[in-house]
């Protein structure tokens, strides 16, 4: 059986798609609105505005890869759909960073799992930025909306055993948890959401909203990177993008420029502020690229007697919010538990140690189980987050790791430790070049309350990128408004994981959706008035 | 901090007198031939009890592995690629290699014992640079050898479904 490959047939059928890396000469568009990015919030605006009948351009750094070229080897994915090859990192090199960089964006790359934005996130965002529009009444047709148009819903099959562990553990401790909804449609249960799903089940922006927007008429330039937002006054009037080559790693000389009646940057919150900051959009109170957060997610791998094989069935499947919930939101870091995805070369490089050391954990793979707790970053003034700068022309953020974060680390490997040796784990080990594997709950919390956490000895990763152009109904203390639209550039709008003021405290890609919806919506009614 | 800056110092005099304006190796995009012969060197021990233990097999998984560290490499975001390149010039300048790493002699002339002993330091370094060197040289291997399918066999990892 064949599959169908929505992005092949869209080209055959004459969609408007230009790849930037093979252009022989610099070309200018002109139309209404120019996107940046065709993530979650360039490909929700994307359809929205082609809907609205307005013309469209969007601009996308990575490349277009449709589902015939997806073969669930991350040697081919993580350089082709992630940005610097999945090895992004932060200044110190202590925290690494998966996003995506392809048509779709971290969409394309995601794990599928779906959660409304959490109501007490919203409550903190309404009280202290100002945002008393976002309420969850409010926002609610936006979640049932998007929830509609990705197949958001309960997942009929049952978990992997990765997740299961997770399940029992939980269970058996009598801990809160539940079953994450996912955005597919037709899921296979296959296990490789992060290499681009093969059968095209996964409800992302390059199956739905892009190819949408395409058979509209829009226009998508592809590997093409903006350098640059050019203003006359207070409004923006072009954009410039150069083709890249290599993964990204090389720029090309070739220019596209477009010209729009409006602009909405959706590039990810590093690139976002990386293009506003190189544009020198005005930043009064020095704003920008600033409070960025990340959900720094630690790792606990733990050895089982049964085959877990964590590299088959649908990732994060099972979650906990037990360490959210029972927290207070301004007290100590408060983390979600969940099971990722288990393949070999994520786990060789998130396995500490070498050679033998190494090898011990890489010899047992099958057996191999694997949670994660993500951490709910700036609620606290002790959690400030990272910024964005640049080096080099390269966007970079700079996220020290301090003391509020390593005591929320520590706790997490408390917690995950116990409901993996809950759930039947022979040996554990928090992923940390200072750890050794023990074999009882009573030896791990011993070894975990003496573990000297510090960066670059606890593996920390993040997936989740967001802050840095926060909207607010201040000013002083904002960039853009609860409409996602800027204070000062009156045809400026940021519809991505930027604007957030804090964490999400859940994996965001329904809290942009929604966002993004409705900041289009009312952008496509300004725009026709 | 002080030893961050002068770890700059250190790095700033290195690309000073010792340049690596060598061309990529054959094969290669990024890495020269004295940089592909160190992480040759690296690779036996960073992936001890991960490797085929058959002369010809082995020898074929440590070069493939060079290379995907290469491939990986050129991937990266250019600063980063200049800061791999600046560590490789670390590890080939004798005076920056004994002061930073302890090694009398070059990588692949010294015994595994020695290797190992270096890279243990680097990882319990209390220096961030150092640890940071040693992620990045373990992790570029380690990632390159375990999505090459040669590897499956040794974990057990079946590989991907075959899509019907």
């Amino acid at each position: 059986m064949s599959v169908p490959d929505p992005i092949r047939d869209g080209l055959a059928r004459g969609w408007k798609a230009i790849d930037a890396a093979t252009l022989t000469a610099d070309r200018e568009l002109e139309c209404d609105v120019a996107i940046i990015g065709s993530g979650a919030g360039g490909g929700v605006t994307a359809e929205i505005l082609a809907n609205a009948g307005l013309s469209v351009v969007i601009l996308e750094e990575g490349p277009l890869v449709g589902s015939t070229e997806f073969r669930m080897r991350e040697r081919e994915a993580y350089p082709r759909l992630y940005q610097e090859s999945a090895g992004r990192q932060t200044l110190d090199k202590a925290i690494t960073i998966l996003q995506g960089r392809c048509v779709g964006g971290g969409t394309t790359v995601n794990w599928t799992s779906s959660f409304r934005t959490p109501p007490r996130t919203l409550a903190h965002w309404n009280k202290a930025h100002g945002l008393d529009a976002l309420t969850e009444t409010a926002l609610a047709p936006w979640f049932t909306r998007m929830e509609e148009r990705l197949s958001i819903a309960p997942w009929g099959v049952p978990p992997n055993e990765n997740n299961d562990i997770l399940r029992r553990g939980l269970a058996k401790l009598g801990i809160a948890h539940g079953a994450i909804r996912r955005n597919v449609k037709g899921c296979g249960n296959l296990g490789y959401c992060g290499m681009g799903c093969p059968l095209n089940a996964k409800q992302s922006m390059l199956v739905t909203t892009i190819p949408a927007a395409l058979d509209r008429g829009a226009t998508l330039v592809h590997r093409a990177r903006v350098t640059h937002l050019a203003a006359e006054g207070d409004r923006l009037v072009s954009c410039d993008a150069f083709g890249v080559e290599r993964n990204g790693a090389v720029q090309s000389a070739r220019r596209v420029r477009v010209r729009a009646r409006h602009f909405v940057v959706a590039a990810g919150a590093i690139n976002t502020p990386a293009i506003l900051i190189s544009s020198g959009i005005p930043d009064p109170n020095n704003l920008i690229g600033k409070r960025t957060f990340l959900h720094p997610t630690v790792v606990s791998g733990a050895a089982f007697p049964q085959k877990v094989e964590g590299y088959y069935g649908a990732p994060q499947t099972i979650y906990s919010d037990h360490f959210l919930d029972g927290a207070a939101l301004d007290g100590p870091i408060g983390f979600k538990l969940e099971a990722p995805p288990v393949h070999p070369i994520l786990a060789g490089i998130t396995l500490p140690g070498f050679g033998r050391e190494h090898a011990r954990w890489m010899t047992h793979f099958p057996n191999l189980q694997v949670l994660i707790a993500l951490m709910r970053d700036g609620f606290h003034a002790d959690s400030p987050g990272g910024q964005v700068v640049i080096r080099s022309g390269w966007p970079v953020l700079d996220y020290p790791l301090n003391d509020y974060v390593w005591n929320g680390v520590r706790r997490a490997y408390l917690a995950m430790a116990e409901v993996q040796f809950a759930a039947g784990a022979q040996t554990v080990m928090p992923l940390h070049e200072g750890a050794q594997p023990v074999s009882s709950w009573r030896e791990a919390k011993a070894a975990i309350e003496a573990l000297t956490l510090r960066p670059l000895h606890a593996r920390v990763v993040s997936a989740h990128v967001m802050g840095g152009c926060p909207m607010g109904s201040d000013p002083r203390n904002s960039v853009v408004n609860d409409s996602g639209r800027h204070h000062l550039v009156q045809n400026l709008s940021v519809h991505d994981a930027s604007t957030f003021p804090t964490s999400v405290g859940a994996n965001p890609q329904l809290t942009i959706y929604a966002l993004a919806a409705r900041h289009a919506t009312a952008l496509a009614a300004s725009l026709k008035a | 901090m002080k030893v961050g800056l002068a770890s700059a110092a250190v790095l700033a005099t290195v690309r000073y007198l010792e340049r690596s304006e060598a061309a990529p190796a054959a094969n290669h995009r990024i890495l020269d031939a004295t940089a592909v012969v160190t992480v040759a060197a690296l690779v036996p021990i960073v992936l001890e009890g991960s490797l085929p233990d058959e002369a010809e097999a082995r020898a074929r998984a440590i070069r493939e592995t060079v290379e995907g560290f290469d491939r990986a490499v050129s991937g990266m975001s250019l600063p980063t690629q200049k800061e791999v390149e600046q560590l490789f010039d670390v590890l080939r300048f004798p005076p920056t290699r004994l002061a930073f790493t302890g090694l009398w002699t070059s990588l692949e002339e010294s015994t595994p014992e020695e290797v190992a002993a270096f890279l243990t330091r680097w990882r319990n370094s209390r220096f961030e640079i150092q640890r940071a060197g040693y992620q990045a040289l373990s992790q570029l291997i380690q990632a390159s050898w375990f999505d090459n399918p040669s590897s499956w066999a040794t974990i057990g990892y079946p590989g991907p479904p075959k899509l019907a």
